[in-house]
């Protein structure tokens, strides 16, 4: 049994439960106290010493309830009713069979495994089942590939080929007999079939997981798939815990060293300025103050909505984010996104200024004219887009005085390096008066960038 | 410890615990039989009014142990929770034993030798005596054993967490004048949270984690009936129904256990035979402590108080 929850831990481990040594050791110690006989004790244990939150105890509430279901070889004699008539029936044919020996072969002669098929005893079968699982290492099972392989690991295990052997043989001398078996042994395939797929589900999903997340990581933002939309909210929710836990503990850090000569001379005035007490020079920390810009139009669309949600995630880093919207003009889209979800804030915001085509020029001639205040030098300003302006005046010039005013001005595109400057793209005028200019196409570029930012106020 | 009633199984602490008056749910009677047995803090987690901080002051109460109990917030650090040096006293002493010192330090003909003769005699300030124990180490010092509860956890600071693990992880605290304290009998930590913030692994995994959610219907009927003895069966069947209509709705703050049990006495108070509209209305900010809440649900009053009619008809 201490096998069992061996694999269960890891199967624990494959739904996003993290168990360490220490936890599968209290989870040991407490299973021992409460001992196996009730289920739902027994679950509550677990759940008690593995899960450390709300969201983990239903994920391994749900792995506990599909690890101890164990899939049974099914029955398909027709007569079949309940359990209590199968015990019977199973029972008449196999001692019809033993007291006629002089009809074939007597049941001692078969294999073990054939004896147990033919003896339809159920809870050895499963019994067997679970202990070749654990000769074939089932646990290590990675990709739904592997069913096939895994599967005839386990038959072998249970003796497959001395069943073929008496098959073999039966076929000759008691065809009726050999008949009973082979269907036995469909049904064996059947449920060790069940068993791998079980074991799929359960322990090869941290690998698919990891792997998803990997792919999903590098996938170019704007060309994602419909389908795949809530998968990478998901990510960028995770991306920015992480970009959370990172920066929102506010770092104690002071120059030492540095005497602050007017700050002591005044602390000191009543001693006649003897310097009884020091003061020393501390340095001066900026909140992070964000303003972004962010292109909504076609293609960019996806990746400024990621991006949005991104930012104002951030709540405990960065509390100071004005974001803008634009295509061929310029809204402020704060409130929104602050009261209604990412899926309606974005629909709404997409309704009043998407789907145009970008006019750079004009947007940021609207946005000096009402939010040029906005601007403080403590702000780091974020422009997100491609830059094509489809060959109006892309008004530098307004940037540069952007430029002026802000602390930083990071400019993300979610194009490649080489696309810059060709047809109709401005990058490389607007990119003389950006501190950074950085393609922005993946979420992992996405968090790097977004890291970076925040790390400059830090 | 003779009197100390050995919870011999999960059914024991369930009723021990329903004789205090807290009727708990299985999970919780698993947690509290499970920490006693493996010996380690339960940290219970659940919106604010579900009876976490109830439950030690029942456990307690049950097995007959002094309670003590830290109230954490923004700011607690070591010399409000875990120990203190009693300035004070210190002083006063050395004050009063000034002229002895003469008498000690007289045989010392050098400097060096008297300085040998003080440091002998310095640790005597740094002893048991000067040192005022604050909750946890109180906790540590209780010769029966005893129930700590630290509440609310969450509002504290992570520092305060990691002054925390030693004392959950083997039951002992290092005060660096004196050495490591250990506990006489262990005692049985409950740490209580609201999630206003996510606690640290380290401390997570050191603990039990017991969530405490809204209870289903019949226990917190079983619970009013064993809270506020004077309601009548229909009356609180109703009541429990409604409430459970109430927290389907989208609110700032739902009601919890505490607002049933109040409202259950004010109902009684009020003399109210069954639910009306007119009396939940008037009622209503017992249950809701928000007024956009209370203005959110007061429409639907009526078709709650007939659905809970309803569900008592088949329930």
């Amino acid at each position: 049994m201490r096998e069992n929850l061996h694999r269960f831990f890891r199967a624990a481990r494959g739904v996003g439960v993290h168990v360490s040594p220490a936890e599968s050791i209290d989870a040991m110690r407490a299973v021992k106290q409460v001992g196996f006989s009730d289920r739902a004790i027994l679950r509550d244990s677990l759940l008690l010493t593995l899960a450390k939150s709300q969201d983990e105890k239903l994920a391994l509430g749900d792995c506990f309830d599909l690890f101890f279901s164990q899939p049974e070889p099914r029955q398909d004699q027709p007569e079949t009713g309940d359990d209590g008539t199968s015990q019977e029936a199973d029972q008449q044919p196999s001692s019809s069979s033993a007291s006629e020996p002089g009809e074939g072969q007597s049941p001692q002669e078969l294999g073990p495994l054939a004896q147990m098929l033919l003896s339809q005893d159920r809870n050895a079968i499963a019994a067997a089942i679970a202990s070749a699982s654990g000769t074939a290492s089932l646990s290590d099972i990675r990709y739904s590939t592997q069913r096939g392989i895994f599967s005839s690991r386990i038959l072998d295990a249970m003796g497959l080929q001395r069943l073929r052997d008496d098959l073999d043989q039966l076929t000759a001398t008691n065809p009726a007999l050999a008949e009973r078996l082979r269907a036995a042994l469909d049904a064996l395939r059947e449920a060790v079939r069940d068993t791998v797929s079980q074991g799929l589900a359960l322990y090869a999903r941290e690998e698919a997981e990891n792997l998803r997340n990997e792919i999903l990581r590098n996938a170019p933002l704007a060309r994602i798939e419909r389908r795949q939309v809530a998968e990478m909210r998901a990510l960028i929710r995770q991306i920015a815990r992480r970009l959370r836990e990172r920066y929102s503990k506010p770092r104690k850090r002071q120059r030492r060293g540095h005497l602050d000569v007017r700050r002591t001379l005044r602390r000191n005035a009543a001693w006649g300025g003897v310097p009884f007490l020091t003061a020393w020079k501390r340095k001066h920390r900026d909140r992070p103050k964000i303003v972004a810009l962010c292109d909504v139009s076609g293609s960019v669309a996806q990746v400024s909505d990621f991006f949005l949600l991104l930012i104002h995630s951030l709540h405990e880093v960065v509390d100071d984010v004005r974001s803008f919207a634009f295509s061929s003009h310029l809204i402020e889209v704060s409130e929104l996104l602050e009261k209604n979800s990412p899926e309606e804030a974005m629909s709404e915001i997409m309704s009043k200024v998407g789907f145009g085509s970008s006019d750079y020029g004009s947007s940021l001639v609207d946005f000096e004219k009402d939010f040029m205040s906005a601007l403080t030098p403590q702000t780091t300003v974020i422009v997100l887009g491609d830059a094509r302006s489809n060959n109006l005046d892309p008004r530098a010039d307004i940037l540069r005085r952007i430029s002026e005013r802000s602390k930083r001005l990071v400019w993300l595109n979610p194009e490649g390096r080489l696309a810059w400057g060709f047809g109709d793209s401005e990058m490389p005028r607007y990119a003389t008066f950006c501190s950074v200019v950085r393609q922005c196409a993946t979420a992992q570029q996405l968090e790097r960038a977004v890291s970076d930012i925040v790390a400059t106020y830090q | 410890m003779a009197d100390q009633k050995a919870s011999t199984s999960i059914e024991a602490v369930e009723s021990g615990l329903a004789a205090q008056g807290y009727i708990a749910s299985r999970q919780i009677a698993t947690a509290v039989y499970l920490s006693q047995q493996i010996e380690k803090p339960i940290l219970v987690e659940g919106p604010a009014g579900v009876g976490k901080t109830e439950l030690a002051k029942a456990i307690a109460a049950w097995r007959g142990m002094k309670m003590i109990r830290l109230q954490c917030y923004e700011g607690l650090d070591e010399a409000k929770a875990l120990y203190e040096w009693k300035y004070a006293k210190q002083l006063l002493y050395t004050q009063i034993l000034k002229d002895k010192l003469g008498e000690v330090l007289g045989g010392a003909q050098t400097l060096h030798a008297a300085l040998d003769q003080l440091h002998d005699f310095g640790d005597v300030f740094f002893s048991k005596e000067f040192v005022e124990p604050r909750p946890l180490l109180q906790a540590l010092e209780q010769p029966g054993g005893c129930v700590l509860l630290i509440d609310e956890i969450d509002k504290s600071d992570a520092e305060f967490e990691s002054l925390l693990l030693e004392i959950l992880s083997d039951f002992q605290v290092t005060i660096p004048e004196l050495g490591t304290v250990s506990a006489i009998t262990p005692p049985t930590v409950i740490l209580t949270s609201n999630s206003e913030r996510d606690l640290g692994d380290a401390l997570k995994r050191r603990c039990l984690h017991l969530h405490i959610g809204f209870p289903e219907q019949r226990l917190e009927e079983r619970i009013v009936e064993s809270r506020v003895p004077g309601i009548s069966q229909a009356l609180r069947r109703q009541m429990v129904g409604f409430i459970h209509e109430i927290r389907s709705l989208d609110l700032k703050k739902l009601p919890s256990v505490s607002e049933t049990i109040d409202w259950a006495r004010v109902l009684v108070l009020l003399q109210a035979a069954e639910l009306d509209t007119d009396i939940v209305k008037d009622t209503l900010n017992v249950l809701l402590k928000y007024e956009a809440d209370i203005e959110a649900a007061r429409p639907q009053v009526t078709t709650f108080i007939a659905k809970a009619a309803r569900s008592n008809v088949f329930g």
